[in-house]
């Protein structure tokens, strides 16, 4: 047998180690938001509906809730849209709209051409919230928990599969 | 046999005879020394061996970081959200140790249960949960997102 | 726009790699000199477009452009200008093009040098380092575009990782990609040796400059790295045996040992396979090193955020490139029998046993690495491995080495009579004893057999490396850079030892709660803490501690730690307070507020540490000094005529 064969030989037993090795390392496939078990960072913004009021993050606190970003000129939003209604029609979850970097008239007319999915909608014009959550671009949703420790994030359009296997299998049993 | 053969020889028995020697010395020391990772379910349920030093890990408890005042005796406990260990550690705490945060620890567990640390660390990189803790949460579990907090 | 441009140069600069390696490799398969003639012209297009999408890169970061997605997620508009563009590498992905870089400057820096090389050779070795350069921009672009846009455009950005604010960060990567990055030369040239079948003396002397001076930029780069850790990561270590610490230090074994081991082939024609071998070797550690960083595989300090999909990608290319160029080796290595003898005192011999035993380390620092994964791997358990293992077992071959290399500079080639050096070697030995005898006891308490054994040994290996030198200075002969360099390396290979040795072996420290006006003592140093005050910079807000260090009395120190908060990332930074002088560093890092106005303190004596990194800056300039040698240029040419004049090309003996 020719013994040069042997470094070729150690070196595939290395790359199977390497191989197995990769297969159980952590999955990254997602971005983990830093923010993810964490207090939600508190927020103070003008409500989109009514410009006497504010939305804040104490409104929610006690109650499981979401939070999505939005904005009229977002287009995966459009796509996004009518499974937030839906989520809304199940009455399951307050859902507090961020209305990123948008005039109040776009945000409010994008609204009422499509219909609103949310209890409550703040207006977010310097991204001071966006920027404290960390967004990186919308659509994004975040499932608050009753302590304001944010659960789960999801980046982009939130589909009827992470509706149901992300978001819905972290609310408890009772609020299901 | 030759001299040139001979000294060859002489020569291979030498290598062989030290990397012999070399080789189990280093499979002792890395025998005594190597820790194994437990989780505290498992501190709990008595799987650690009298006097070993182990590797720690799980979530800092909210609210059980303290000190005794003006020392730098900290105390604190660590959970898998199933049991929890007590924790009792002398020295600088690393800048990145949080409650509700993850933690690794190396040290020994005590007669009366408290796990004596002797190191406690922490990572200065991007949010990471080490295997190791990360399977021991359920599949599903939110908890498992958990930035974690490791040197 | 300019950013699309920079993906585009990329894009441009694969397809000259492309080119670079199809004609490299094809021309000279069919001995076409046209094809072979298009190669530097590859190679220089794949450098300007390289330059070109790094400038770019460095201009995104400067001019604040956070619709970049790795700006946004590594720079801030408060960002100081210095370490904006030291950001530009502080990333996965910019780091990869800064990897991307240096091997294309790698590249043009053999292709201006390879006149004195047989054209065919050297398209060969053009060729492979054109299919990696090809492997890296591919992965690049398709797993980890640093280019790729954000939208909408983020006003500010999430900010550098504290961390990494530093000066040592500038340095750090290009000092250590430089010299990982190098090894491939060497691979190169190991791989076009064995597809062309010859393998002699003339192709270890080509190789010799180029390999010794990557592994002085390695030197530094791990230098820098370990120089850095010790006083940003505010614990006072500089080594831990971390994972990724330990990904550079098995090339720079590897390559210690390629040195040495090419030193041989080149003058005596031995050890052909075995220096061929470590000549892939080391590369391929390199490489292996990049995989175990990048894909979530091992667990560290240092790794870059992990993605098991890009670690697919790199494992496959590993594969391929090891896998390869050890398919080249099974083929090509039986064909090399080395005929010459020699003594067992011989300077052969001792460089035989150089290499041994830095294999040797090499493998202890490998298993202890892999330990855990394959401890995973077949369901073990999750094990980790530290400083308790690594420690004892690697200077179990280490030791002896230190001891072999103060005789072995005495031993000629071939021969090797010791005899006439008897006076040289024992003479320096009983000086070094007795100095490290004197320093032990004398200047530093005795604490374990380890400080006069280490001390001595790296004091015979100071006086022995300056005997030589000093002897052909005496003797008015002349001393060639090779010579001077190889003199250089060692002595600082000694000032290293003695810093290790003495820092590992006779430091104080003590984590203490204190309050301000108090002190505790320290060996002879007293620390007084003072107190603390409030603190602001451009992106971080703190406190700054004072403390006091006296020694008999006097005020040798004021230190200023701080503990920083840094606003976007919401991170909490240690800024240690170093006390340094040639002899000792003194360390204060602070803890927190323990209540009662106390706080807690990190306080170290650390002595002789700046030999650790003195030692490594010498070695680092005797490799240069050696690479630079003129002996290599000349040679080359010399060789290219001889071979012209028909001497048969296939090589068995």
């Amino acid at each position: 047998m020719n013994r040069f064969l042997l470094p070729l030989g150690a070196f595939a037993l290395l790359a199977l180690v390497l191989a197995v090795g990769l297969k159980n390392a952590p999955e990254k496939g997602v971005i983990v938001s830093p923010l993810v078990g964490k207090q939600g960072p508190a927020y103070d913004m003008p409500d989109l509906h009514d410009v006497a009021r504010r939305v804040t993050s104490n409104d929610y606190k006690g109650s499981w809730h979401l939070i999505n970003v939005w904005g009229s000129w977002c287009e995966a939003c459009r796509v996004e849209h009518p499974v937030l209604l839906a989520i809304q029609g199940e009455a399951r979850l307050p859902i507090v709209g961020i209305d990123w970097r948008d005039e109040e008239a776009d945000g409010l007319a994008w609204l009422q051409q499509r219909g609103n999915p949310y209890t409550r909608v703040g207006v977010d014009k310097e991204s001071r919230v966006a920027i404290d959550y960390g967004v990186t671009g919308a659509p994004e949703t975040f499932l608050v928990n009753p302590d304001g420790v944010i659960a789960y994030k999801h980046v982009g359009p939130v589909t009827p599969q992470i509706w149901r296997e992300q978001i819905l299998a972290r609310l408890p049993a009772s609020t299901q | 046999m030759t001299p040139t053969r001979r000294r060859r020889l002489l020569l291979v028995l030498g290598i062989v005879a030290g990397v012999g020697i070399a080789g189990a010395l280093a499979l002792k020391a890395f025998r005594d020394n190597v820790t194994f990772f437990f989780d505290p379910s498992r501190v709990v349920a008595g799987e650690v061996k009298p006097g070993q030093r182990f590797r720690l890990g799980g979530m800092v408890v909210v609210g059980s970081k303290q000190n005794t005042p003006g020392t730098q005796d900290w105390r604190f406990a660590v959970t898998d959200f199933n049991s929890t260990v007590q924790v009792h550690y002398s020295g600088v705490l690393p800048d990145l140790f949080k409650e509700n945060a993850g933690v690794v620890t190396h040290g020994r567990l005590q007669p009366d249960g408290v796990f004596l640390a002797d190191e406690v660390l922490a990572k200065h990189d991007e949010k990471y949960m080490p295997p190791e803790v990360k399977r021991s949460l359920k599949p599903g579990d939110s908890r498992a997102d958990v930035g974690y907090v490791v040197k | 726009m300019l950013p699309e441009l920079g993906q585009f140069a990329m894009i441009l600069a694969l397809l000259l790699a492309m080119a670079q390696a199809a004609f490299g490799l094809v021309g000279p398969r069919f001995a076409n000199s046209r094809y072979m003639g298009v190669v530097p012209f590859a190679v220089a297009g794949q450098f300007v477009f390289t330059c070109l999408a790094l400038g770019i890169l460095v201009a995104a970061f400067v001019n604040f452009d956070f619709s970049v997605r790795y700006v946004a997620e590594n720079s801030n508009t408060a960002l100081p200008l210095f370490y904006r563009i030291a950001a530009v590498w502080g990333a996965h992905e910019g780091s990869l093009l800064l990897w991307i870089f240096v091997l294309s400057l790698w590249t043009l820096a053999v292709t201006l040098r390879s006149r004195g090389l047989p054209p065919s050779f050297a398209a060969r070795v053009l060729g492979v380092l054109g299919l990696l350069s090809m492997g890296f921009l591919l992965f690049t672009l398709a797993t980890s575009n640093p280019f790729a846009r954000l939208a909408p455009a983020l006003p500010d950005g999430r900010d550098l990782n504290p961390v990494l604010q530093d000066f040592a960060l500038a340095i750090h990567p290009p000092m250590l990609y430089t010299g990982y990055v190098g090894l491939s030369v060497a691979f190169a040239f190991a791989c076009a040796a064995m597809i062309e079948g010859k393998l002699d003396q003339t192709w270890a002397r080509w190789t010799r400059p180029w390999t010794t001076l990557a592994w002085a930029f390695l030197t530094a780069g791990i230098a820098l790295g370990s120089w850095w850790a010790y006083y940003e990561l505010g614990w006072g270590g500089f080594w831990f045996w971390d994972p990724v610490e330990n990904a550079s230090f098995m090339p720079w074994l590897v390559a210690t040992a390629l040195i040495h081991s090419l030193a041989v082939t080149d003058k005596r024609g031995l050890f052909k396979s075995w220096t061929l071998l470590l000549a892939i070797s080391g590369f391929s550690l390199s490489l292996l090193g990049t995989f175990l960083v990048r894909s979530g595989v091992l667990v560290s300090v240092h790794s870059f955020a992990a993605d098991p999909a890009r670690g697919v990608f790199i494992l496959v290319f590993l594969i391929a490139v090891i896998g390869g160029a050890l398919v080249l080796y099974a083929w090509r290595a039986p064909l090399l029998k080395s005929q010459a003898g020699f003594e067992l005192t011989s300077r052969e011999s001792f460089l035989l046993f150089n290499n041994i035993l830095l294999i040797i380390a090499a493998a202890v620092v490998f298993g202890g690495t892999m330990a855990p994964m394959l401890s995973d791997a077949l369901g073990l358990g999750a094990l980790s491995v530290g400083p308790q293992y690594f420690n004892p077992s690697f200077m179990l071959p280490i030791l002896p080495l230190l001891g072999l290399l103060s005789v072995g500079m005495h031993a000629g080639w071939k021969r090797g009579n010791l005899s006439r050096s008897r006076r040289a070697i024992l003479g320096t030995l009983a000086l070094a004893m007795a100095l490290a005898l004197a320093i032990t006891f004398g200047a530093y308490d005795y604490e374990a057999v380890l400080m006069p054994v280490g001390v001595a040994l790296a004091l015979w290996i100071a006086l022995s490396a300056l005997v030589d030198p000093v002897d052909r200075l005496r003797r008015r002969l002349s001393l060639s850079a090779g010579v001077v360099g190889m003199s250089v390396a060692h002595f600082g290979l000694a000032m290293l030892v003695l810093g290790i040795t003495v820092v590992s072996s006779a430091t104080t420290e003590r984590d203490i709660a204190l309050t301000p006006g108090q002190s505790v003592a320290l060996g002879k140093y007293v620390f007084r803490f003072e107190g603390i005050k409030s603190l602001e910079g451009p992106n971080y807000g703190g406190v700054q501690g004072k403390v006091t260090v006296l020694h008999e009395g006097e005020a040798a120190h004021v230190l200023l730690p701080e503990k920083r908060n840094y606003w976007v990332q919401q991170s909490t930074m240690t800024e240690a307070a170093i006390g340094a002088r040639w002899d000792r560093d003194l360390f204060v890092a602070m803890g927190e507020d323990v209540g009662k106005g106390a706080w807690s303190l990190r306080l170290q004596v650390r002595p002789m540490i700046q030999f650790v990194w003195l030692g490594a800056i010498i070695m680092m300039l005797g490799g240069i000094t050696a690479g630079v040698d003129r002996r290599y240029r000349l040679a080359q040419e010399a060789l290219v005529r001889k071979t012209d004049a028909g001497t048969p090309s296939v090589s068995a003996a």
